[in-house]
């Protein structure tokens, strides 16, 4: 018995504001990343060597920017329906790692990387199963699968690092990754093919949330499980679904590093997950679900690529890359928070 | 012995409470005495909960005054409400289960040295206000969740006892208990009186009311709409106070004629309950399923919607055994608007064309992908239909009143063109122009062939709206009439049946 509501009380409130709320919403992070931007342009002017605002440094962002903004908007497909997957990390990793062991191997370029995609779908396929069959919290599941992914890896690369040799990695999958422009393209902005590649996949992901059917029931699941179920929602299968293509999208992620780095040490997947999750939140997303966009994750990777690039051009330690980052994680959620609470009070 | 005495241990003059756009309440005023029951009545809405938020310090109150035992009382939260002497028993009991029957009593009010529990003065005080309940042989030592529900609330009476209250509160307290239980509950609240406390006492049931209360008081829109002594007033002159207007235009008549059995049930049966449920439902029938909280109404539509597995039974659509999912029970025909609207009928962050289009969006979809366009449209006709007042569809549904969120949710099951309509509270907590709107809407469904199956515990919306009633006890359908053939002491009295055949505790 929580309510003592007018019925007339919709019709009086302002029309406006909320359209106007809406807009701010969906630009917050975006905004956010503006301003990060030019607060770095305008300190590496001041102090710095004036190279954080050329063209070459913004193709270098972007392109360590690509594979953790790939895994993210995985990721934010996962923590929209209420999950979360902490097995992303190592998941990449191993992916990376196939890779690597199969072209070592001499196998075709097309089949590695088909193997890559597939090993990435098994993970997620692998979550989504014992998720939804076992119903066992996402978090157990995944905190589970991390460490199996990790173990792999290791196996496949025989506890240490794999190295290719140069002629055996592809020209395409060398300029992947590449910070020099492409050949193919003659003007602004003459960022790499995995950066394009990227965007193709963000809009893909876009299309699939808001104007699918999936989309709408991955919605509806993260929001409230049992109102989807009471629709009629097949749980199992949006959520195996929905943590397959975070798998996929893990594979290519794992393909992005294998071309910026040309070799897989299973360990550096180790926390990589957070990265992606903080992408996600910064950028808007719930960890209670039902919220999220694409283009807040974008923003969200973005902004942890700029700032660890401003920090690196303007001298400033890790250390201190670290702690910016983390705070504005907790900045994110406390103005979403914020934003939140307000419009439920009103 | 206190006697009751005319002078008020609590006075609340003209309250007045809002939330955003919303005027809660308009200057409510109310006093209680030591010695009395002072029943509040009204509809979900009308202000009980948040005049009894106001009192037990959850909310302050924009204007008016309080007054507590000659004292200007105006808590700072619902620590300091207790503190002072308000205790609240709720509906929904706040015990811990795992702690013991002792520290959930002395919980927020434990006597401490240093920090370390002083046990011994603890035991006293427990055996001491068990005592004062007439239940000194209850185990301070047993965990709370191990009793059953009527022992939970004299626990939760006593520890209201140990802050020493001097007035007690209960929200609804018998719609979780049985009938023996209800018994034991009045005699205690009898006890408190005398023991100096007022007691303010809120329930549906009006004979209830009027067994254990003197005074009431009834709200409606937030307003004091009458007050006066029971014996001086009917219970249909009650019920219009709360309703503001007649009882006729409540309950619109749209005739309709019963055809043939839709949905075949046979010995329905969960893990618990439902226990054997056998009905059925005919096209253009209203069938009311009435029962005390627990009955197993709600688990018997659960189960026939298939969103709880039963353990046996079977469900026949149209004389065809179908598959048991909630997608199967969709395609079948069947829909299910959920008592629990916040948490399972509807998706609070999601917007109205979402929620409305959820379980069906084939007329939208080609490979997968919607036509936002066409949903939207389709979402504008609905909404303009059913008159929900929304500033758009694609408003979020946790901005609506109550009444237009219900709304949504039933209009989710028309959208969907279900055939099977379970219905489990639909008018709960909701204004009562738009409880009209939905009696109408049933009636109209009905004459349009479709079967309704719907759950409510307002026995007037039951004898008003229904062709026939079936009454749940114990986790079985124990009886289905017509309606005309059954009396409210009837239905009552078969609801509470079963407690003499098998009393468990």
């Amino acid at each position: 018995m929580t309510n003592t509501t007018d019925p007339n009380s919709t019709s009086s409130t302002p029309v406006n504001v909320s359209r106007f709320v809406r807009l701010l919403r969906s630009l917050g992070p975006l905004l956010a990343l503006a301003i990060v931007v030019l607060g770095f342009a305008i300190a590496d002017k001041m102090v710095g060597q004036g190279r954080f605002s050329e063209m070459r440094n913004l193709r270098v962002v972007l392109v360590l920017t690509a594979p953790v903004a790939v895994a993210a908007l995985g990721m934010t497909l996962v923590i929209i329906a209420g999950g979360i997957d902490l097995s992303a990390g190592t998941a990449a990793m191993l992916c990376t790692t196939v890779l690597a062991c199969s072209l070592n191997q001499g196998h075709s370029v097309s089949f590695a990387v088909l193997l890559t995609l597939g090993v990435g779908a098994t993970c997620g396929l692998t979550n989504g199963l014992l998720i939804g069959l076992l119903r066992i919290p996402p978090f157990i599941v995944t905190l589970g699968t991390m460490t199996i992914f990790l173990g792999i890896a290791k196996r496949l690369a025989q506890g240490s690092t794999v190295f290719v040799e140069r002629d055996r990695i592809p020209d395409w999958l060398s300029k992947l990754s590449s910070t020099m422009p492409p050949d193919w393209i003659g003007f602004y902005p003459n960022i790499a093919n995995g950066v394009w590649l990227a965007i193709l996949v963000a809009g893909l992901v876009a299309i699939l949330l808001n104007q699918s059917v999936v989309g709408r029931q991955l919605f509806a699941i993260g929001s409230s499980e049992s109102t989807a179920r009471l629709c009629g929602v097949n749980i199992l299968a949006t959520k195996v679904l929905v943590y397959s293509i975070a798998g996929v999208l893990v594979g290519v992620a794992g393909i992005y590093t294998f071309s910026l780095v040309k070799m897989a040490n299973p360990v550096e997947g180790i926390g990589r997950e957070l990265k992606f999750i903080a992408a996600v939140v910064i950028g808007g997303g719930s960890l209670s679900g039902g919220h999220g966009s694409v283009l807040g994750t974008l923003a969200g990777a973005t902004i942890m690529g700029v700032i660890a690039s401003g920090c690196d051009q303007l001298g400033i330690q890790n250390s201190t890359q670290d702690i910016m980052i983390g705070a504005i994680i907790i900045a994110a959620v406390t103005l979403d928070q914020y934003r939140r609470r307000r419009r439920e009070a009103a | 012995m206190i006697k009751p005495t005319a002078q008020p241990i609590l006075s609340m003059h003209k309250i007045e409470k809002r939330f955003g756009a919303t005027q809660a309440l308009k200057g409510i005023s109310l006093t209680a005495q030591v010695g009395e029951t002072l029943a509040l009545i009204g509809e979900n809405g009308a202000g009980k909960s948040t005049l009894m938020k106001i009192l037990s310090g959850a909310h302050s109150p924009d204007a008016g005054t309080m007054m507590l035992d000659g004292q200007v009382f105006r808590p700072r939260g619902p620590h300091d409400a207790r503190k002072l002497g308000i205790a609240m028993i709720y509906q929904e009991l706040s015990l811990a289960p795992d702690l013991s029957v002792e520290e959930n009593i002395m919980l927020g009010q434990e006597r401490s040295y240093f920090g370390f529990i002083r046990k011994s003065q603890h035991r006293l005080r427990v055996r001491h206000v068990l005592s004062l309940l007439g239940h000194a042989d209850l185990n301070p030592e047993r965990k709370v969740g191990s009793l059953s529900i009527g022992t939970q609330q004299i626990v939760e009476i006593a520890r209201g006892l140990a802050s020493e209250a001097k007035v007690m509160v209960f929200d609804e307290p018998t719609s979780s208990l049985a009938a023996r239980d209800v018994q034991e509950l009045f005699r205690l609240i009898r006890r408190l009186q005398t023991q100096g406390l007022a007691i303010v006492y809120i329930s549906h049931f009006l004979e209830e009311i009027r067994e254990i209360a003197h005074r009431y008081v009834v709200l409606r829109d937030g307003k004091s709409a009458g007050d006066g002594l029971l014996p001086d007033i009917s219970n249909r002159q009650i019920v219009s106070l709360m309703v503001g207007r007649n009882v006729d235009e409540l309950f619109p008549k749209v005739p309709h004629s019963i055809g043939e059995t839709v949905l075949d049930v046979r010995g329905l049966s969960g893990v618990r309950i439902p226990r054997s449920v056998s009905l059925q439902l005919r096209s253009g029938e209203v069938m009311g399923l009435f029962g005390l909280i627990g009955a197993g109404r709600t688990e018997t539509l659960r189960h026939l919607m298939g969103l709880d597995r039963p353990t046996s039974g079977s469900v026949l659509i149209r004389g065809r055994l179908g598959g048991s999912t909630p997608q199967a029970r969709i395609r079948d025909g069947m829909g299910l608007v959920s008592e629990d609207r916040k948490g399972e009928g509807l998706s609070q962050s999601m917007s109205i064309v979402d929620n409305l289009t959820l379980s069906d969006l084939k007329p939208y979809s080609k490979l997968g992908l919607l036509n936002l366009a066409k949903r939207r449209k389709e979402a504008d006709r609905w909404l303009k239909n059913l008159s929900i007042k929304a500033r758009s569809p694609q408003q979020s549904v946790n901005q609506l009143s109550g009444g237009n969120q219900q709304k949504v949710a039933i209009a989710r099951v028309l959208h969907q063109d279900a055939s099977i309509l379970l219905l489990d509270e639909p008018t709960r907590g909701i204004d009562v122009g738009t409880k009209a709107e939905i009696y109408q809407w049933v009636g109209e469904l009905a004459a349009k062939g479709k079967s309704i199956l719907f759950v409510s515990s307002y026995l007037p919306e039951l004898m008003a709206v229904c062709d026939t009633i079936g009454v749940m006890a114990r986790g079985r359908l124990r009886e289905v009439r017509r309606t005309q053939d059954w009396t409210q002491a009837e239905l009552l009295s078969v609801a509470v049946s079963t407690e003499e055949e098998s009393q468990s505790k």
